[in-house]
């Protein structure tokens, strides 16, 4: 019998993973896209449990816009990785230091 | 006779399983095409996490989302650009045992916290949606949460402009129609008529004497 413990160990294991990954691909912007997209499906698949387990519907619409959200920021996010790899020919984070923050 | 919980149960390891092993490949893995298609398997694997709690509608949405666009996006401009993969593997070892150690120390805190709810295990119990998880879903949708779907919509709107505005180019040099400049133009700057009377008499001339051929 599957209970809500294993949903939320799995999304605890897999944000876990994205976090790994923000940490060792620190060079990479695409990479670090893509960590950001599994910390979201994690945070989705404890949205799905909860709505699931708690029969409230309100988790599964939040995921629907969570969702929405996410496609509108890997597209601009993407955009903005192809403009500054027109302008500086890298996606390297190492080499984005120009406003010395 | 299989039964059907143990059955679900199984089928949970299976695909919770495989999204995991296809996460930990999205970010080991050197090449950034392998990264992304890894990133649709774990998607996949998710959506099918999805189906056994029962959110049919968001699993399929999530396939169709993510798999069938952002994804796409994703490889198109990771094989668009031309990335130098062994520059940016540079300090993957060097962080490796930091980013280790942080998801470690995470993930333990999370389990214990999680561990605390477990001895009084949740069942999933009857299904709240009843027989159509997309009419439940569409129901709150346009009824109680009408007005964040429009907003998502604009988000969506400003989403498709803010990319197109940020990678639109107008390069230097290039020959281009412009139509609106071809509409306005004024047909006498163009074209001049030349006011002529239709035919006009032939003049006959005398026709020269021919040289006498030896």
């Amino acid at each position: 019998m599957i209970t809500l413990s294993h949903f939320i160990v799995l999304g605890a294991i897999l944000f876990c993973i994205a976090v790994a990954g923000l940490f060792i691909n620190r060079k990479n912007v695409i990479v670090l896209l893509m960590a950001i997209e599994l910390m979201l499906l994690a945070v989705n698949i404890n949205f799905v449990a909860f709505s699931r387990f708690g029969h409230d519907v309100a988790g599964q619409v939040f995921v629907f816009f969570i969702l929405t959200v996410a496609a509108a920021e890997s597209a601009i996010g993407l955009a903005i990785v192809v403009l500054l790899f027109r302008n500086r020919s890298t996606v390297n984070v190492a080499e984005i230091d120009s406003m010395k923050g | 006779m299989i039964d059907p919980n143990l059955f679900q149960l199984v089928c949970f390891y299976a695909f919770a399983a495989v999204t995991v092993a296809a996460a930990l490949a999205v970010i080991s893995l050197r090449n950034s095409v392998h990264a992304a298609l890894a990133l649709v398997l774990t998607f996949f694997s998710a959506a099918c996490i999805w189906m056994l709690a029962e959110a049919e509608f968001l699993a399929i949405a999530l396939i169709v989302v993510y798999v069938g666009a952002v994804m796409v996006l994703f490889l198109f401009v990771v094989m668009m650009l031309d990335i130098d993969q062994e520059k940016l593997r540079e300090g993957f070892v060097k962080f490796l045992p930091v980013g280790v150690v942080v998801a470690v120390v995470m993930l333990v805190e999370m389990l214990a916290l999680i561990g605390v709810r477990v001895m009084h295990a949740q069942t999933m119990g009857p299904n709240p949606a009843g027989d159509s998880n997309t009419a439940w879903l569409g129901k709150a949708l346009y009824t109680q949460y009408l007005l964040p779907f429009e907003v998502a919509a604009l988000i969506l709107t400003v989403g498709v402009i803010a990319a197109v505005a940020l990678t639109l180019r107008h390069r230097t040099g290039v020959k281009r129609q412009q139509a609106s400049e071809q509409v306005a133009i004024n047909p006498r700057d163009r074209v001049r008529v030349v006011k002529m009377a239709a035919e006009r008499p032939v003049e006959v001339r005398p026709a020269p004497a021919e040289e006498v051929q030896p």
